[in-house]
């Protein structure tokens, strides 16, 4: 463990993006000590610019909070981020672990259907799962693990494909281990390290699919969200741009966050390829 | 690829192409079953009488009595000859609706895959090249801001500081509206409009290009040939265009022939910011007003074009490089 954290610190970006992902929660975690109250409320006069009136990032066309609702809407993207990753994780590990474990008619037919979801426009199979299941939390969730889960199934078919014929499987084999028990005790905490990386990123397209989707109105219409704030911010951006500027700057300092600690895990993770990287980077 | 069996491998990529249409065909026909209310309540709803008798010989009519694979069977007979349904709120078939705009999405995706394809491979040759340098580090943040930037955002931030404060491009639209124009005039006046969107979304795939071009490079940089080159005294400048590029560009060009799909996604985000009438904009107002039929038949028509474009990547790859195999 120490290790670990040894050769993460050396990446002096995945330091800082771990820094502000931490800022990020926190702000999240006590958004309504920071800003008690409904973020739906009217806070003061419409279109107060950042700053003045004790607004620190002004206030939108119905008077509302804009930093208060950026402080509510990490909640939200936060949750989808991780919840929806965490369901195309199922979706593709099991899928993966299969393929590459059993092999044969079982490989062919869910590399098919793995294909078939890589092929057709993600984004707007998006839109569409969660225009017509109606827009709610459970069905952004829904739709973002439904168009996410492709990449994890062939990753994880590949590590299992490359561990399937190694000594420690078969010595498992020959114990007389059950399949489930090789695939779930043996090789996939061999395959966990890459799986790891990937989610990291996961979390950050996620979140950025959510704010796609609720910026174009398809968010949860109970929840405060950060697209859904640039959304409103669209028409008026003559009059008001700090509406749509700060929750933009919001969602970017997340996702970069996310991205740089994915790259500080896989350097640890993966001590090899990062000093192969660091030589030529 | 010896040419003598170029034809077996696309008629195999010819199948598989056409059986992943038609899986989405039936994909569609579930959605539309999967979504709130069936056509016939929906249209009496809107002429406003909706008693049973009304209702049940509206669905005699369009087949909604029938079993499912009935309707499936003529779902897909429908689709094959290119109707996709009919939208009873524009009263126009939902084809006619996206035909008229697929031009200008086609205008704005080529344009912004243009951009991006050579912007990126520039930037990607130039960080490779220096290696550790300033110039690398800020390739390589460029490149990983583009990344964590939503798009839509970035068309906004574009808009505010090229048409809001600097006033040098238009924000919306792509035509000036109530001017008479003619020739040259009106390339200009869509070029103008063209810009800050074609921008916005080939800058993420700028960002991708350039990052994957960079890493091949590197890769292709260290093999023995390359090393040859350099000891028998070619120049540098050559062993990076002749050698290590040429040989880095073949996976990126296939790469973004398959990512080119993506960009027809990312253009309904860009449409809707900037107003641009392609069917990115269209998907948009039918969502909207919850028009499924044109939402399924915008669906239903990316879907195909990435098809064809994976179909083009493909065949382009095989006639380009000879090492490729030929298997399913």
């Amino acid at each position: 463990m120490a290790d670990f954290w040894r050769r993460f610190r050396r990446n002096r970006g995945a330091v800082v993006g771990l820094v502000i992902l931490l800022l990020v929660c926190a702000v999240a975690a006590f958004a309504s000590v920071i800003f008690p109250g409904s973020p739906w409320d009217m806070a003061t006069a419409p279109f107060t610019p950042p700053g003045e009136d004790g607004m620190l990032l002004g206030s939108d066309s119905l008077g509302r909070d804009v930093a208060a609702g950026i402080a509510h809407g990490a909640r939200i993207s936060l949750m989808v981020g991780a919840v929806s990753t965490l369901a195309s994780l199922c979706i593709g590990v099991s899928l993966g672990a299969l393929a590459g474990y059993l092999g044969g008619w079982v490989d062919d037919a869910v590399m098919r259907f793995t294909e078939f979801f890589q092929t057709i426009p993600s984004f707007v199979f998006a839109i569409l799962l969660v225009a017509i299941f109606t827009p709610t939390i459970t069905s952004v969730v829904f739709a973002i693990a439904v168009v996410s889960w492709p990449p994890v199934a062939r990753m994880v078919r590949a590590e299992f494909l490359s561990l399937r014929s190694r000594e420690f499987v078969q010595a498992a084999e020959v114990l007389g281990k059950s399949r489930l028990a090789i695939v779930v005790t043996d090789i996939l905490p061999n395959a966990l390290s890459p799986i790891v990386v990937l989610s990291s990123l996961m979390v950050a397209s996620a979140i950025l699919l959510e704010s796609a989707l609720s910026f174009l109105g398809l968010g949860d219409p109970n929840l405060m969200t950060w697209g859904f704030l640039i959304g409103s911010g669209r028409s008026v951006i003559r009059l008001a741009w700090w509406m749509s500027v700060f929750p933009g700057l919001a969602i970017f300092l997340t996702v970069l966050a996310l991205n740089l600690v994915g790259e500080g895990l896989s350097d640890a993770l993966n001590p090899r390829l990062a000093r192969k990287r660091g030589g030529a980077a | 690829m010896e040419l003598s069996r170029l034809p077996g491998f696309l008629f195999r990529r010819g199948v598989k192409a056409a059986l992943v249409i038609l899986a989405i065909v039936v994909c569609n026909f579930f959605l539309i079953h999967a979504a709130p209310g069936d056509p016939a309540s929906v249209i009496a709803g809107q002429s406003g009488a909706a008693d049973e008798r009304f209702l049940a010989q509206l669905r005699q009519q369009f087949g909604l009595d029938q079993p499912l694979y009935v309707q499936l069977w003529i779902y897909l007979k429908g689709v094959l000859t290119l109707d996709l349904g009919f939208s009873h709120r524009q009263q126009q078939p939902v084809w006619t609706l996206i035909a008229e705009r697929l031009p200008a999405t086609l205008l704005l995706t080529g344009a912004a895959f243009a951009f991006a394809l050579a912007a990126g491979i520039t930037l990607g040759t130039m960080a490779a090249r220096r290696v550790g340098t300033w110039a690398d580090s800020l390739i390589t943040t460029l490149a990983l801001t583009f990344y964590a930037t939503p798009l839509f955002w970035v068309g906004l931030m574009l808009v505010l500081l090229f048409s809001v404060w600097l006033e040098w491009l238009p924000s919306f639209g792509m035509m000036s509206v109530g001017v008479e124009m003619h020739g040259i005039a009106v390339v200009l006046d869509v070029a103008s409009h063209l810009i800050l969107p074609a921008l916005t979304l080939g800058l993420f795939y700028l960002a991708v290009y350039a990052r994957l071009t960079r890493a091949t490079m590197l890769e292709v940089a260290d093999q023995d040939f390359v090393k040859t080159a350099r000891a028998k005294g070619v120049p540098e400048g050559q062993v990076v265009r002749r050698h290590v590029l040429r040989n880095a560009l073949l996976p990126v060009i296939t790469f973004a022939g398959i990512q080119a799909g993506q960009l027809i996604g990312g253009s309904i985000l860009v449409e809707t910011v900037f107003a641009w009438p392609g069917i990115g904009r269209l998907a948009f107002d039918a969502l909207l007003a919850r028009d499924y039929a044109v939402l399924l038949g915008v669906f239903f028509c990316t879907s195909v074009m990435v098809v064809l474009l994976n179909l083009a990547t493909d065949l382009l790859y095989a006639v380009v490089d000879p090492r490729v195999e030929v298997e399913g």
